[in-house]
């Protein structure tokens, strides 16, 4: 399906009306208390956040202060680092996702994520799309097929690729093989997005692309993205978490954070003083 | 960042300048027109071009440091306020150059008993209080002598308003004082607008500062 919803900003909505709409919603994704270790280093230390479904939420920070950390461990990605244990409780859409008979591939249907640098397949452009289906055992191929065309087109790339779906993805630009990695992602049908730095390697115009995809898809989906860029933030979020040192420093509206922020820090780590 | 930081500091200092430059500009056109100084009113005329050249630069400050570092926060509070005084500060040092060209108009000094009647001097102090408070809150970040201002202009409003009915009676008593009643009448308007102007910078040095919008909103 694709979505044809318009920019508010384009039509002078009030983009905070928006916000307080998914306010009044139950949180997407629930983090209680939550301590991180990579063996004796404690890498995020007692974070609750709740994020509301269909925003879009920017965590910031220096290197290292443990955004990536906390990004990663709403689909599990941290499972496979040596050393890690995780304290505290994360729910997703209520449920306790480190439960012990949590199925893991399950989760990570539910939860898509994209990462800084653009990781297609060496496989056609159709067969990129259709892999996260096809490994969960798909066959029926008008399904494939109406899913592949439906990711392609939510990104904004079947126009420029419908003639030539057996193209290799690596033949494709830096930019367009990002939009291809999310149409990946959003064949599955995921409830949640996550972005590591999506687009950190890319031009300018590539970047723009993603950003007014990021908008678009906020619309079904709930986006959580790590970035480094400022600017991005506030640009395409709806609620940013200041990271530092493995603490939350503050989560608020994306327009409070870089108006007015509350705590020094951010303040500082916004306007370039420190980090 | 250290860049952003220097073209802020050069910004706020340019900032500090047109402050001063206006301040003195009102006070000189202030003693050319009670004095009926034609020379001091002439510099004042002369200066006017000082003040137009630093509001562009600052005006060109402002644009390069939105556009180059994109600034947020206070930063962004701070070039927004900055971009608002400096239009304020200009407009004020245009009315310190019509007080100043009144001079020529004036064939003789006005009389004192009509700047006495007016209370032109209260207003005069009172516009320099509000100068005071404005230069210490803007260089200290000092909130509370900003919100002074507001008390202030209240002081200008009044004699202002009382000044129609004053004049009236003035001219009643000796209509030879017609024409230096009209004068020192449009000067007293001019002067309540300065006043305006500046409670419109204190507004700016709090939301600069705090972050709070205190324009439009009823003053204690």
């Amino acid at each position: 399906m694709e979505i044809t919803m318009e920019n508010p900003k384009k039509k002078g909505v009030v983009l905070d009306s928006i916000v307080d709409t998914s306010l009044k919603k139950t949180p997407k994704i629930e983090t209680k208390n939550i301590k991180v270790w990579y063996e004796e280093f404690n890498a995020i230390k007692g974070i609750s956040m709740s994020i509301k479904p269909n925003t879009v939420t920017a965590f910031i920070g220096p290197s290292g202060c443990g955004k990536s950390t906390f990004l990663r461990l709403f689909n599990r990605m941290n499972d496979y680092v040596d050393g890690f244990s995780l304290e505290g409780k994360i729910k997703i859409n209520g449920q306790n996702i480190y439960k012990k008979n949590v199925n893991v591939e399950e989760l990570r249907k539910e939860v898509g994520m994209v990462f800084q640098k653009p990781n297609p397949f060496p496989k056609s452009i159709f067969d990129n799309v259709a892999y996260g289906l096809k490994i969960q055992g798909i066959k029926d191929k008008q399904l494939i097929n109406d899913r592949v065309i439906s990711s392609l087109k939510q990104v904004g790339l079947w126009e420029e690729v419908k003639d030539d779906l057996k193209k290799s993805g690596l033949a494709l630009s830096g930019g367009q093989q990002q939009r291809l990695c999310i149409a990946r992602t959003l064949a599955v049908e995921p409830s949640i997005i996550l972005m590591d730095e999506p687009t950190s390697a890319l031009d300018p115009i590539s970047t723009a692309k993603i950003e007014e995809l990021i908008f678009q898809l906020k619309q079904k989906y709930t986006i959580v993205i790590v970035t480094h860029n400022m600017q991005q933030a506030s640009r395409i979020s709806d609620y940013t978490a200041f990271f530092y040192l493995g603490e939350l420093i503050e989560f608020n509206k994306t327009k409070n954070i870089f108006t007015n922020p509350e705590k020094k820090q951010t303040e500082n780590y916004i306007t370039g003083r420190f980090g | 960042m250290a860049n952003a930081t220097h073209q802020r500091d050069v910004i706020n200092q340019a900032g500090f300048k047109m402050l001063t430059l206006c301040k003195s500009q009102m006070e000189k056109a202030k003693e050319a027109f009670m004095e009926h100084d034609s020379d001091l009113a002439e510099e004042v005329i002369t200066k006017e071009a000082r003040v137009n050249a630093l509001d562009l630069k600052i005006e060109e400050d402002c644009e390069k440091f939105l556009a180059l570092y994109n600034p947020v926060a206070i930063d962004l509070r701070f070039v927004m306020a900055i971009r608002k005084i400096n239009f304020d500060l200009e407009r004020i040092a245009d009315h310190a150059y019509s007080i100043s060209r009144y001079v020529d108009d004036m064939d003789e000094k006005i009389k004192p008993e009509l700047f006495q009647v007016l209370q032109f001097e209260k207003m005069y102090s009172t516009i320099m209080e509000m100068f005071n408070y404005i230069t210490t809150a803007y260089e200290e970040k000092d909130v509370s002598l900003a919100r002074k201002v507001f008390k202030k202009d209240k002081i200008l409003d009044q004699i202002n308003r009382d000044s129609f009915g004053i004049i009236e009676e003035e001219i009643k008593k000796d209509i030879a004082v017609i024409k230096q009643s009209l004068i020192l009448f449009s000067v007293v308007k001019k002067m309540e607008r300065v006043g305006d102007l500046l409670k419109n910078i204190a507004e700016e040095i709090i939301f600069y500062i705090e972050a709070e919008v205190v324009k439009h909103k009823k003053k204690k």
